[in-house]
């Protein structure tokens, strides 16, 4: 089983690689991007069988190490 | 002699500069490798600047769940005196001994250089040598010092007198550097015993490397 962690910044929190990229599609000339966040994503591939237990798991990962909570969020999607 | 300890990760690099700025302010000093679970008897621990673990997933992140950081948090909760300079800080704020976080600086440069900063409290042991609104000259090293915090949290530290430090131009006007929140260059807990600071007082103790006025920081831990 696999879980996918996309870490991202919080809304409010200013994003300055975002900030840089989305600069830098307005001088290439992409004209119709309003905001560029960019996060990371980390996949990890679990020995578990129960996705439910597999979920509670990985939350429990990510508040711990793979999010700072004080600036990020996160999303999980486990995938079988 | 009042005792140091001076912690060490793979990574760290700033141990030995750390090691002989409080031996040279009459410390005794002993570097602690990040494996060990025990911190030997002590006045201060301070967690230097470096790389811990080459800042791999956020500065700081991996480097608090190491053995010695247990201790350290003990040695914090007990009232001991803590001080994180740079990675140190990173280091203390994931590990929630500090509030706020650090992101990558605004300019997405890593920023190395002499840099002023404006005292913004000094009721504390850290800072207690120096006068409010004194402008000290402290060099700078790090790319994640943008330090972060949400008003409610802002709204605590300014209650509390837990700002310490704060960029500023040489006559002490406000500067943007890094973009912090506010210019905030260093936090203490409400508790005013653990300290965190992006600026490296310990690299200006000697007016030949540019400017000494790390002494007078670093000396509040001896009184």
């Amino acid at each position: 089983m696999k879980a996918i962690v996309n870490v991202f910044l919080k809304d409010g929190v200013l994003d300055p690689q975002g900030k840089a990229a989305h600069h830098a599609l307005k001088s290439l000339g992409f004209k119709n991007v309003n905001s560029v966040r960019i996060g990371k994503q980390i996949v990890l591939d679990l020995d578990a069988t129960n996705k439910d237990e597999a979920l509670k798991e990985v939350e429990e990962m990510s508040e711990t190490l793979l999010a700072n909570t004080v600036i990020e969020d996160y999303t999980i999607e486990i995938v079988e | 002699m009042k005792k140091a300890v001076v912690l060490r990760f793979p990574g760290t690099n700033c141990e030995f500069d750390t090691d002989y700025a409080l031996e040279k302010l009459g410390f005794d000093v002993t570097i602690v490798w990040h494996k060990e679970s025990k911190l030997p008897e002590c006045d201060l621990v301070v967690v230097p600047g470096g790389f811990s673990y080459g800042d791999y997933l956020r500065s700081g992140s991996i480097a608090r769940f190491a053995p010695i950081m247990n201790a350290v948090s003990e040695f914090a909760k007990n009232g001991g005196y803590v001080l994180g300079i740079c990675n140190g800080f990173q280091i203390l704020t994931e590990a929630g001994l500090l509030p706020g976080a650090l992101k990558r600086n605004d300019s997405l440069h890593f920023i190395s250089k002499f840099q002023h900063i404006k005292v913004v409290n000094n009721d504390n042991k850290f800072l207690q040598n120096c006068k409010v609104d004194e402008v000290l000259n402290i060099p700078v090293a790090h790319a994640d010092g943008n330090y972060f915090i949400d008003e409610e949290g802002l709204k605590e530290l300014k209650e509390n007198n837990q700002i310490l430090v704060k960029y500023c131009d040489e006559d002490g006007n406000p500067m943007v550097l890094n973009g912090s929140v506010e210019q905030i260059a260093g936090v203490c807990n409400k508790e005013k015993n653990v300290f965190g600071l992006m600026p490296h007082p310990e690299r200006a103790i000697e007016l030949a490397l540019g400017s000494d006025d790390g002494i007078k920081m670093l000396e509040g831990f001896k009184a």
